[in-house]
Order: structure tokens, then C-alpha cells, then sequence
């Protein structure tokens, strides 16, 4: 069995977290929210007497013990409490997704049974209200911005302080001669709480079926902030800035769960679209994004940079370079020259800490990425900056933290070693699996998905394929366990792997590897019009369409350079080398979630291609140099027409095993 | 002639109190043209009025005529029971009535922000001195009228843009930073002179949800002109139509729309 961890007496949930909070640090920041245009700030104190006034009032509505409570809105710090509140009267939150549409909510508050739902506003109101046909458990809908409501009919819904002024009127109300008032209600609510009581109920976003509610008890969450925080030296006077979805696990482990234990401060946003300007002012030290957000950052720069004036460009220009050189070995405190240390503390001051203060990266002393493999030069970008960015790899199921990266140990290839107190395994197909404190506890009324994930031992599958590194005990994740298959000669196929290699070039839209029971690997690559029709522009080549552009000769050979520099990287990978791309053809459409080729969340759907391209296929593989498409697409307002184009195929050069072994 | 009309309550419960101005009998004309022949109508406390008509119909010289920007030739107005005399637009603006226009006219070179800022100044009671001086008591009444104004922003959903110039604005965000100008004024009466113009749908959503949320939340009084039929049929509680300058209808949008004289204005049957 996986060590157990052991919390302090009288630290075993949430609402107790916040009373120590409140006690030991009550002065300092628990949250802050920008409003009306200035930064508003809670102490802890604070914050526990405002838990403390909706819990009440939350009894005196009727809420009990075990009940679900649905949370639904962007980050506000009056969610985050709600949440607590919920907790603090033996109610287990139930954080939902904010733009889901009212069917995907109806279906989710049906399922926990949600008796109380606490929203942000009229939007998120209105979507409750059209589906209350389908959630007949709901009793009683508390909203926090008022506005556009007054006309809608109250009997069972309160503005959020009006239930606190509630709470607050009726806490030392005699209820009757055995009876308890409702703050001694609530005061032995908390009580009897425990670690292994349900903190929260989390729903995960489902690319297969219907949405599963991971349950995670409050040991889960306080002993994975726990060993998480020691991991990266968090303390109170960490910052963070809280703008990724409620209902998404980091978001309650980063807001919640370290942010209690440790007693930092949580920023919200003003809204959505303020994001970076509140960055900016904040200044997170501990942050967390996912690939994108760091590849959008980097595209406003790139795109400032080329207006600047030709001094500041060339400066730019020069001083990157020279970070792109160095300035990882720095920041990993490896030894460097003197005169690049002098070189780069120039390039501090005038480019990276400018740079770094528009970003609003300034502070950050530990920034982590994950959910998608992010692009070498982008993870590099910002290493090279000094900002400590690192990977992680984690699952709702494990309340995020699987593996990490510790510091001085940093990798684009990799997603870390083990989190503290986790175990990873590796079974005969390759899949990782792995048992930690934060493992949960059941997949909500889904006893079969449960068995199907977590054993009676407690090691969880995470359906994803990777292995160990022997010389340094990283985990490296190669694909999702089911696209995973095996070339003819029995070695390793692991088409998103490729793909992944070949999509980190900008002007690489999508890519498809084929080669699952076959000899070799072929792929169809999709070009990025804006990234490649930028690049016809600066050279002067003419297209008329997506498609002369796609099967430009020019654009066939820049993007077989690409490729085979993919195999060249590719075949430095023992386990792997035999995915390399022999022949690829540039597609003379763009695959579009239209016509059915990719998923709405934009990923590509292996089957649907296979099928619907198959010509396209046998031509990779009978040795053709030319091959004609013809193709059904669907335009966006339904209506159907064909596209046609002789494409042509290119073998690219693969490097033997063999050689690369020899070098 | 319309009487002071009793109190009611609409199906969505709002309250419509008596009648806040009154146009009666005007006439306006340039030179030999005519914009406006004899028209008479009232708009009632806390409904949202609609006027529309083909273009050309006079439309916006009534908004103008209302706002004290034309003066007409014959009728009189009363407003909010005080019969008006020829006036300076900015007298209608102390009095409570405040406009949004067809092409947006705010500072382009400002920031949102300052041009919100820009609709405080008819409440700014200290003098230039004071102001020069800046520390002391105009610090202290700024301070309260940037509270107010934060306010709007916060109701306009537009923080995003708070520091950016209006004039790197794209159109429909100008339309809702000049209505934010207009709430400044916290005006009684609100007029908006096409706010729905080359808006797309979503943008257009918005706005309407805007106007709805005002006339809901301050109690505000508003006269709109508007094209899209959709948007007017929906949000107003009372429709005049114009054509050629003169009043064709008057009536619940329910009755405009049957009307046979409105429907022959904008089918465009030939006039005699």
C-alpha cells in the first residue's frame, strides 16, 4: 500500500483548514477580486466569516448533510466560499463547467441530484430555469449578481446576501427546548467531519460518453496539497491568479486545496477578458497554464516585435539568441561562462525583464504546463527567459499530480518523476498506471467504470501509453493506450507521437500517421494556411486557393524538410524508430469537425479518416507518385460539394537505426 | 390628444407612470422643406418607445426637436409636466435627457474611460480653480464620479477595455461606449438614435439585452429609432410611426403591425 500521509489533528477538512487560517494568519490576504475597476481583498478572517454567514444560511434553506450542491460561475472568490460553505454544513460542491450548455448541466445536476444550486448570474439562472423540467431535485437556486432578475419569480431562489443576512438573523435563534440553534448546528457539523468524507465531486469533460464524477474525499485533496506544496516550497506568501474553469481539478487543488494548507493568496480576474491585463498587476509566483495559453503569449510578441523599430528588433533578435544559448543552463544553475553571464544580466535589463513585466511573468517562481505535450521551442522560450517552467502530468482521478518535474530537472520530452507519494507502474502493453494519496475514491453511481479503472489494490489506469527512462526515472508519455499499436515487425506504433513532433512546426496544421500492422509509417499532412500563406507572402509566391497553395511545389518541399527532420529526431528514439515517415502527401482540404474528420474539441478522429481517405492510403503504400482525390465537404451551413486534386506523394528520407547507433 | 394616462403594470411587471413628454402639434421645417407636419405624441414615464419609419420620414429630427436641438416652427413640448421653451441642447441634458447618436460621436483619441468620464461633467459642481488645484475637494468629488462611472462599466461589461482609445474600437463596442456616455448623465430619459446599426446578430443580442437591463434596473425612460423590425417589435412597449414627416400610427407594436397605412409605408405604395 502506498504510504499513508499523515494531516495534523484537526486538519482533515477544508472548513478546518480555513479556521487555522483564520487563527494563525488572519490579517493576511485570502483572496482578492478586481471590481469597479480596484483590487478588493479578503482577509482569511474575513473569508471565514463569510463562510461562516452563508453556511448558516445555507441550514436555515434547508440544506443537509450529504446533499449536492451545484457551483456554477466564473472564478469569484463568493464561489470559492460557496464551495466551503457547502463543506462546512456536511454538503458535498459540485463545481459544473460555466459555458456548458443547460443539457449538459441538466444532466449532470440529474445525476448528482443536486438539491441547491449556487450560480453567478442571470445567464447561468436562466439555463437552470429552462431545464427544470429535467432536474426535479432541485430545490433552491442563490445567485450572486442580481442584475436582470428582480422580475423573476423568488419563491425558491435568494440573492447570495440575502442568505447570509439570513444566516446571520437567525444563528442564536431559539429553535425549541432540545433543540440546537442553527451556529450550534453548524459547529457540530464541521465537527464531526473527517478526511474521509467526500470534498468535492468533480466531472470530467468526457471526449468519450457521458461525463463521470470523479469523488474525491477531503484526505485525497489535503494530502495531495500537501505533498505538493512541500514539492515546490509553496508558501502564504505565494500568489496566484485564478482563471481556468471552477469545475476543473487543478483549479480546486490550486485554489483551494494548496491555497488552504498554505495559506496563499488567490487573485480572480476581473473578467474572462481582463485576464492578462490583471496578470499584470498581480504578478502570480506560482502559476499554471496550459500549452496554448504560453503558445498565444508568445504569437502577441512575435507579432509586437515585428512592428517595433529596427533598433528594438535587432536588440530583441540579438539578446534571444544569446537566452536561447544560455539561458536555460542558468536558470538549472549549471555552470556557465563568465562573459555569457555578463551577456545575459545586459540582456536582463533590457530586454527579459521588460519582457518578462509585459507578460506579467515577473514573479513567477514555479509555472507549470500539462494537459497537451507542449512544443520544444516554446517550453524553451520561457526557460530561457529564467521563468521555472515545468511539465506535470495528472488526472482528475489522481487529484492532479502524477508526475512532475523537479527543479534542475527539467525537460521538454519528459513529464517529471513521480510525485511524492505516488507509485508508477508500467504494464506488458505499455500503460501507465499508478496509486497516490490523491487517488479517488469512486467514479459517482458508475460501479462498472470504476472497476474498469481502479483495481482492488488500488492502482489506477490512466489509459495512456508511456515508460520510464532508465537513466533518469522520468516518465515519458508516448499516446493514448488505444491508438497505440504495433508495426508489422513487432516494434512500438505510436501515431500521435509522430504527430505531435510534426504539429510543434507552425506550419503544420494537423498530421495523420498511418502504419498500425504494417511495414512502414506514412503520414498526410495538413498546412496551417495562416503561417504558410504568411511565408508565400514575404516570398513572393502566388496561390488562389488552400489547395494550389497546399500542393505547391515549394510548399511540398519545406514541409518534407520538416518531415524529415521529424525522422532524424525520431530515430534517435530507440523504442520508436520504426515510426518513421516514409512517403507523406500534403491533403488539398483542411480536416474540419464539419465533415466529421476531427472531434468538436479539435482532435482527429483515426477511423473516420481511414475510411474516408482510403485511396489516399493504398496510394502512400503501392509506390504511386501522383494520386487523384476526389472529396465530399460540408460547407457551414450545411450544404454539401466536392473537392478534387491530383496530389502528389513524396518519399521522405528515413535515417537507419543502425547508423544512428554507430554514431 | 393624449390625456396624463394612469399608472400600469405590464405583463413583465414593470411599472409605465404617467406621461414624462409630451409632443404636441410640431412642426418643423427648413427653408421650404418640411421635416415634420403637425405631429403629436407622448412618451410615458419608465416604457421603452419606439420610432420608427422609411428613411427620410423625419425620424432623427424628432429626436433633435426632442433634445432641444432644432426648434420647431409651431407645437409646443412638455416635459415631465413643464411646458419647454426654445432651448440649447445642454439645458436638455441638465433636465435629465441624454442621446446616443446614428454615427457614433464620442472622443476618439480618448479612452473609454474618459469619454464615460466626459458624461460626469454637467455634475462636476467644483470650478475651473478648484480643478486646477486638482488636490482637495475636486479630487474628492472625482473620486466619486469615477465610482460612478465604474459602475457603468461594470453594468456595460466592458473593463476589458477601459484603457484602450475608443477609436481603435471595433463599431459595436463604440455603440456600447457611447451609451455608456449617455448613462453618465443618469438621465431620465434616454434617447438612442439607431443603436443597432451595423451591428451583427450577436452583437445586436447584446445591445437589446443592454437597453432591456436599463430600462429594468434605473427605471430609465427610452426612446429608440430602430430599422430592425425584430428589435422593435420585441423590446418596445409603444411604436410611432413617421413617414414623409407625418405620424401614420400610434400603438402597441401588435397594432402598428396590422396597420394598413404603416404597412403601405414600407411596402413603398405610391403617394398621391
Amino acid at each position: 500500500m502506498t504510504d499513508e500521509i499523515v494531516l495534523p489533528d484537526g486538519l482533515d477538512t477544508i472548513p478546518k483548514l480555513l479556521d487555522r487560517n483564520a487563527r494563525e494568519f488572519g490579517e493576511n490576504a485570502a483572496c482578492r477580486e478586481k471590481e469597479f475597476g480596484i483590487w478588493q481583498s479578503w482577509t482569511w478572517s474575513q473569508a471565514r466569516d463569510e463562510v461562516e454567514q452563508l453556511a448558516l444560511g445555507l441550514i436555515e434553506l434547508g440544506l443537509k448533510k450529504g446533499d449536492h450542491v451545484a457551483i456554477i460561475g466564473n472564478n469569484r472568490p463568493h464561489l470559492y466560499w460557496a464551495m466551503v460553505a457547502s463543506q462546512a454544513c456536511r454538503a458535498i460542491p459540485v463545481p459544473l463547467y460555466q459555458d456548458s450548455v443547460a443539457e449538459e448541466m441538466a444532466y449532470v445536476l440529474k445525476h448528482c441530484g443536486a438539491r441547491f444550486a449556487i450560480v453567478e448570474d442571470q445567464e447561468q439562472v436562466d439555463k437552470l430555469l429552462e431545464m427544470s423540467g429535467k432536474t426535479p431535485n432541485l430545490k433552491q437556486i442563490i445567485y450572486l449578481d442580481p442584475r436582470g432578475l428582480r422580475k423573476y419569480d423568488h419563491t425558491s431562489m435568494h440573492p447570495y446576501t440575502d442568505v447570509q443576512k439570513l444566516g446571520v438573523d437567525q444563528a442564536d435563534a431559539i429553535r425549541g427546548p432540545k433543540k440546537p440553534t442553527l451556529r450550534e448546528e453548524l459547529d457540530r457539523r464541521k465537527e464531526t467531519a473527517g478526511g474521509e468524507d467526500t470534498c468535492v465531486i468533480l466531472y470530467t469533460s468526457g471526449t468519450t460518453g457521458r461525463p463521470k464524477g470523479v469523488v474525491l474525499s477531503n484526505y485525497n485533496i489535503i494530502a495531495t496539497a500537501k505533498t505538493s506544496s512541500g514539492f515546490d516550497h509553496l508558501s502564504a506568501s505565494d500568489s496566484v491568479l485564478a482563471y481556468l474553469p471552477m469545475a476543473w481539478v487543478g483549479d480546486f487543488i490550486f485554489s483551494i486545496g494548496q491555497s488552504y494548507w498554505t495559506g496563499f493568496c488567490v487573485s480572480c480576474p476581473e473578467s474572462p477578458e481582463t485576464m492578462h491585463q490583471d496578470m499584470r498587476e498581480i504578478g502570480p509566483t506560482y502559476f499554471f497554464a496550459p500549452p496554448r495559453f504560453y503558445e498565444g503569449l508568445i504569437t502577441s510578441v512575435a507579432i509586437r516585435m515585428e512592428d517595433a523599430s529596427p533598433l528594438k528588433r535587432r536588440m530583441y533578435r540579438y539578446f534571444m539568441d544569446h537566452a536561447r544559448a544560455v539561458g536555460g543552463a542558468i536558470l538549472d544553475g549549471k555552470s556557465v561562462g563568465l562573459w555569457a553571464r555578463i551577456k545575459y544580466a545586459l540582456g536582463s535589463v533590457l530586454i527579459y525583464g521588460p519582457l518578462k513585466n509585459t507578460l506579467g511573468i515577473s514573479r513567477v517562481r514555479v509555472g507549470y504546463t500539462a494537459g497537451e505535450a507542449i512544443g520544444p521551442e516554446i517550453f524553451e522560450f520561457y526557460r530561457s527567459l529564467g521563468i521555472n517552467l515545468k511539465q506535470l502530468y495528472g488526472q482528475t482521478e489522481a487529484a492532479v499530480f502524477v508526475t512532475q518535474q523537479p527543479d534542475g530537472e527539467v525537460r521538454a520530452d519528459t513529464v517529471g518523476v513521480p510525485s511524492p507519494g505516488v507509485e508508477i507502474r508500467i504494464n506488458d502493453d505499455g500503460e501507465v498506471f499508478y496509486r497516490s494519496p490523491g487517488v479517488f475514491q469512486i467514479y459517482f453511481k458508475n460501479k462498472k467504470s470504476t472497476a474498469e479503472t481502479k483495481d482492488k489494490d488500488g492502482w489506477v489506469a490512466t489509459g495512456d501509453a508511456g515508460f520510464i527512462e532508465p537513466s533518469t526515472g522520468h516518465l515519458r508519455i508516448i499516446d493514448r493506450a488505444k491508438d497505440v499499436g504495433k508495426m508489422r515487425d513487432g516494434s512500438m506504433f505510436a501515431p500521435k507521437y509522430v504527430e505531435n513532433k510534426l504539429k510543434f512546426y507552425p506550419n503544420i496544421l494537423e498530421a495523420v500517421v498511418f502504419g498500425d500492422g504494417r511495414d512502414t509509417c506514412c503520414a498526410f499532412i495538413n498546412i496551417d494556411l495562416t503561417a504558410v500563406g504568411n511565408w508565400a507572402e514575404r516570398n513572393n509566391i502566388m496561390y488562389g486557393s488552400y489547395q494550389e497553395l497546399a500542393g505547391h511545389p515549394q510548399v511540398m518541399a519545406m514541409i518534407q524538410e520538416h518531415v524529415e527532420e521529424v525522422n532524424e529526431s525520431i530515430a534517435r528514439d530507440e523504442m520508436l524508430s520504426g515510426c518513421q515517415i516514409h512517403r507523406f502527401l500534403v491533403l488539398h482540404k483542411q480536416l474540419d469537425a464539419d465533415d466529421g474528420e476531427l472531434t468538436r474539441t479539435q482532435k482527429v478522429r483515426r477511423s473516420t479518416i481511414e475510411e474516408k481517405y482510403g485511396d489516399l492510403i493504398t496510394a502512400l503504400y503501392d509506390g504511386s507518385n501522383t494520386v487523384f482525390a476526389d472529396t465530399e465537404v460540408t460547407y457551414e451551413d450545411g450544404r454539401k460539394g466536392r473537392i478534387s486534386a491530383t496530389l502528389e506523394i513524396r518519399d521522405a528520407r528515413v535515417v537507419s537505426a543502425k547508423r544512428m547507433a554507430a554514431e | 390628444m393624449n390625456v396624463m394616462a394612469e399608472p400600469t403594470i405590464t405583463e413583465d411587471h414593470r411599472t409605465i407612470g404617467g406621461v414624462q413628454m409630451e409632443v404636441q402639434n410640431i412642426t418643423l421645417r427648413f427653408g421650404g422643406v418640411t421635416a415634420i407636419r403637425d405631429t403629436s405624441f407622448d412618451i410615458r414615464e419608465g416604457e421603452i418607445r419606439a420610432i420608427i419609419g422609411p428613411n427620410g420620414a423625419g425620424k432623427t429630427s424628432m429626436l433633435n426637436v426632442i433634445n432641444g436641438f432644432y426648434h420647431p416652427q409651431e407645437g409646443t413640448i412638455t416635459f415631465k409636466g413643464e411646458k419647454r421653451h426654445d432651448m440649447r441642447p445642454h439645458i436638455a441634458a441638465t433636465q435629465g435627457i441624454a442621446r446616443t447618436f446614428q454615427n457614433v460621436a464620442l472622443f476618439k483619441g480618448m479612452t473609454t474611460l474618459d469619454n464615460i468620464m466626459s458624461g460626469r461633467s454637467l455634475k462636476m459642481k467644483k470650478n475651473i480653480f478648484w480643478q486646477m488645484l486638482y488636490e482637495g475637494p475636486a479630487k474628492k468629488e472625482e473620486i466619486e464620479h469615477r465610482k460612478f462611472v465604474e459602475t457603468i462599466i461594470d453594468f456595460l461589461e466592458i473593463q476589458h477595455i477601459r484603457r484602450t482609445p475608443v477609436g481603435k474600437l471595433p463599431y459595436g463596442l463604440q455603440k456600447r461606449v457611447e451609451l455608456g456616455r449617455a448613462l453618465a448623465m443618469e438621465p431620465e430619459l434616454l434617447l438612442l438614435d439607431e443603436p443597432m446599426a451595423g451591428m451583427n446578430v450577436e452583437e445586436k443580442e447584446d445591445m437589446s439585452r443592454f437597453i432591456i437591463d436599463i430600462n429594468e434596473e434605473f427605471g430609465t425612460t427610452i426612446a429608440l429609432i430602430e430599422h430592425d423590425m425584430g428589435v422593435v417589435m420585441d423590446l418596445s412597449d409603444r411604436v410611432v410611426v413617421l413617414d414623409h414627416g407625418e405620424l401614420i400610427a400610434d400603438g402597441t407594436p401588435e397594432d402598428v403591425q396590422k396597420n394598413q397605412d404603416v404597412i403601405d409605408a414600407y411596402l413603398g405604395v405610391a403617394h398621391d
